[in-house]
């Protein structure tokens, strides 16, 4: 015991161990009445080691190359030892870190994570949420088939409608004029090198900016503001060793689930591996319908939804930029939606119909009464950003507890 | 609100199911993967009468035996012909030049039709080949119409000849429509051999889009015991670390 207190010692004279390990986890207060939404946090990091450690392995077998990649991953699914489920870990891990960050994204809008003092956090999240897209849609090519080519191509080209220099911007990201083998290099670079290292930053950013401010809870308020005669929030739990344990729980929960789906239902219904993704791309073949993966399809549909291109892309942009001005578009006294009044709860109940429905939508054939449905859902989509700073402040709030709530 | 909400989502629901109606009815194919048999007697109905135009370039012969327990012998006699060796992969003889010649277009590759168009649609399209003179092989398909392939299947099944009614249009148009397909000369099986014989098949092929998940449908359920222990073990573990919270 010793021995090892000296060799601790010797340590923390040179590298601040002692003082990392106490200050983010085993003396970083989190307040005692975090809830189910919270474990989708430890989670997404869960998922991205699952993508990291799987990614490499995948990226020793892959080929980047337009001749080759399509056989390549197949020789992993079929040749290499143990591929098949390393193959189907990454693919279901991409589905599976939009689905634990869309949960993450929707208990900040739930509780006011955004609010302040955590503005900064907010934001930093989105720019993870961003990359996070970057990551799945250049990946998505990877596998080289008609999907991946036909998806890269009419994702790409949108940047072309943009007026003056959008030809050549998406020349640029193509690196010829059409998608092809200079594109899968590039994107394979950006994959695998490039987003995995600003991922990996901002997400080290983020849980900075985490333990400056201090976690948000349920009840939407400051438990830094009572405090014992030591310092100490009254309403604080070390997150070591309480929020490890807990944590450990829901770990065990999402692995029960996501190996559920790799060893029963790895395609997901075509939803997570798409079925004309088993063809090799076809540069001369155009899909009937092409459609990009589930959880861009919100974004997608809003896209379609415009009948001017350029403006469908704005208006794409738009969806995503208004979810950074969330910590300035929401003007009510309290954060937590246990507090808002009724007009926030049909607002945010109206906003996640909208999402589900549009996610829906980006998935089927743009019919022209789905083009209305889309329509519709995007209106209301937009609204619930839009008439935040009217909504939040007109209505009857309750009023807020002084400590937490904790049965 | 809400409810408006939600009969907008029904609207959606509903509009959608119509929408999808389109599509030729498929047949269920009800393949049994653990089915050795039935893979055996897919497996040489493949090599038989489908790899002389089609291959299956990722597959090998060996990993075939493998999974269905053949010997080498036995995939030599039965599965290998010419003077391939059994970790080569199934590949077609047929040059894709050729091919492209011959049919117009190349045939595709058939490791993973399974997983692209599914096994149901294979097993309603190789049943619903019919005569039709205008067709450079007198044969046109109910699934896929105008197909360059020729029914190769014809000595097990026969020939099917189409029966057509007359539809009129909201225009007033009038339009052929298939209705039934029916047996005009009988093949070497009956009816419900031969729709075993493509069963089979077809339950090949979805074995061959994915070798693996004979693996992976037999590790599940030790997996999930597995993470169903650790579950246990960690909730009881959080139980007692949070006993001393109020």
């Amino acid at each position: 015991m010793s021995a090892m207190k000296s060799l601790l010692d010797w340590i923390d004279a040179r590298f601040p161990l002692t003082k990392l390990w106490n200050e983010h986890l085993a003396q970083y207060y989190a307040p005692k009445n975090l809830n189910f939404w919270y474990f989708f946090g430890s989670l997404a990091l869960l998922v991205l080691v699952i993508q990291f450690v799987s990614g490499i392995f995948l990226a020793m077998n892959y080929k980047p190359d337009a001749g080759l990649a399509f056989g390549s991953v197949e020789y992993i699914m079929r040749d290499v030892n143990w591929g098949w489920l390393i193959r189907y870990m990454h693919s279901t891990g991409a589905s599976a870190f939009f689905i634990v960050v869309y949960l993450h994204m929707f208990r900040g809008l739930l509780y006011g994570s955004y609010r302040g003092p955590r503005e900064l956090l907010w934001i930093i999240g989105m720019l993870i949420y961003v990359a996070l897209m970057a990551e799945a849609f250049m990946g998505y090519l990877l596998p080289w088939g008609q999907m991946s080519y036909w998806g890269a191509q009419v994702i790409i080209s949108l940047f072309g409608a943009i007026p003056y220099f959008g030809e050549d911007l998406a020349l640029w990201i193509r690196g010829d004029y059409v998608v092809s083998d200079a594109t899968l290099n590039r994107f394979f670079a950006f994959h695998v090198i490039a987003v995995p290292l600003v991922l990996l930053a901002l997400v080290l950013v983020h849980i900075m900016a985490l333990h400056e401010v201090g976690s948000n809870n349920p009840d939407g308020i400051e438990i830094k503001k009572k405090k014992d005669e030591r310092g100490i929030p009254l309403d604080g739990i070390p997150f070591h060793p309480y929020y490890t344990v807990k944590d450990l729980v829901g770990v065990a929960v999402f692995l029960i689930l996501f190996a559920t789906v790799i060893f029963y239902l790895p395609e997901m219904g075509g939803y997570f591996l798409e079925h004309d993704n088993f063809v090799p791309a076809d540069p001369l073949k155009t899909p009937e319908h092409i459609k990009p993966l589930w959880y861009f399809t919100p974004f997608y549909a809003i896209l379609r939804a415009v009948p001017n291109k350029f403006l469908g892309v704005v208006a794409m942009g738009a969806a995503i930029f208004l979810l950074f001005l969330l910590p300035w578009l929401d003007r009510s006294p309290v954060k937590s939606i246990r507090y808002k009044g009724i007009l926030s709860r049909i607002a945010l109940a109206v906003f996640v119909v909208s999402f589900v429905a549009l996610a829906w939508l980006g998935t089927q054939p743009a019919t022209p009464t789905l083009t209305m449905f889309a329509r519709l859902f995007a209106a209301l989509y937009f609204a619930f950003f839009l008439l935040m700073p009217i909504y939040t402040r007109i209505e009857r709030t309750k009023p807020v507890p002084e400590r937490v709530t904790f049965k | 609100m809400r409810s408006i909400v939600l009969t907008a989502v029904l609207l959606v629901v509903a509009s959608a199911a119509q929408a999808s109606g389109g599509e030729a009815h498929l047949d269920k194919a009800h393949i049994d993967l653990s089915n050795r048999q039935s893979l055996w007697h897919g497996a040489k109905l493949f090599v038989n009468y489908c790899m002389g135009c089609h291959g299956a370039r990722y597959m090998r012969y060996n990993r075939v035996g493998r999974d269905l327990g053949l010997s080498e012998d036995d995939l030599k006699r039965y599965l290998i012909f010419g003077d391939k060796k059994v970790g080569d992969t199934m590949t077609t003889a047929m040059l894709a030049e050729d091919a492209a010649k011959w049919f117009g277009t190349a045939p595709p590759d058939l490791s993973l039709v399974a997983r692209s168009r599914g096994p149901d649609w294979l097993y309603t399209y190789l049943r619903s080949f019919y005569l039709d003179p205008s067709r450079p092989f007198g044969v046109n398909n109910a699934v896929f119409k105008d197909v360059a392939m020729p029914h190769v299947l014809w000595e097990l099944q026969g020939w099917q000849k189409a029966v057509f009614r007359t539809e009129r249009d909201a225009e007033g148009h009038e339009h052929k429509v298939l209705e039934r397909l029916e047996l005009a000369e009988p093949g070497t099986l009956s009816p419900a051999e031969y729709d075993k014989a493509v069963r089979d098949l077809v339950a090949f092929l979805a074995y061959v889009g994915e070798p693996a998940q004979l693996e992976r449908k037999r590790l599940g359920p030790w997996v999930l015991a597995y993470l169903v222990l650790l579950f246990v073990v960690f909730y009881l573990l959080k139980k007692e670390y949070w006993r001393d919270v109020h």
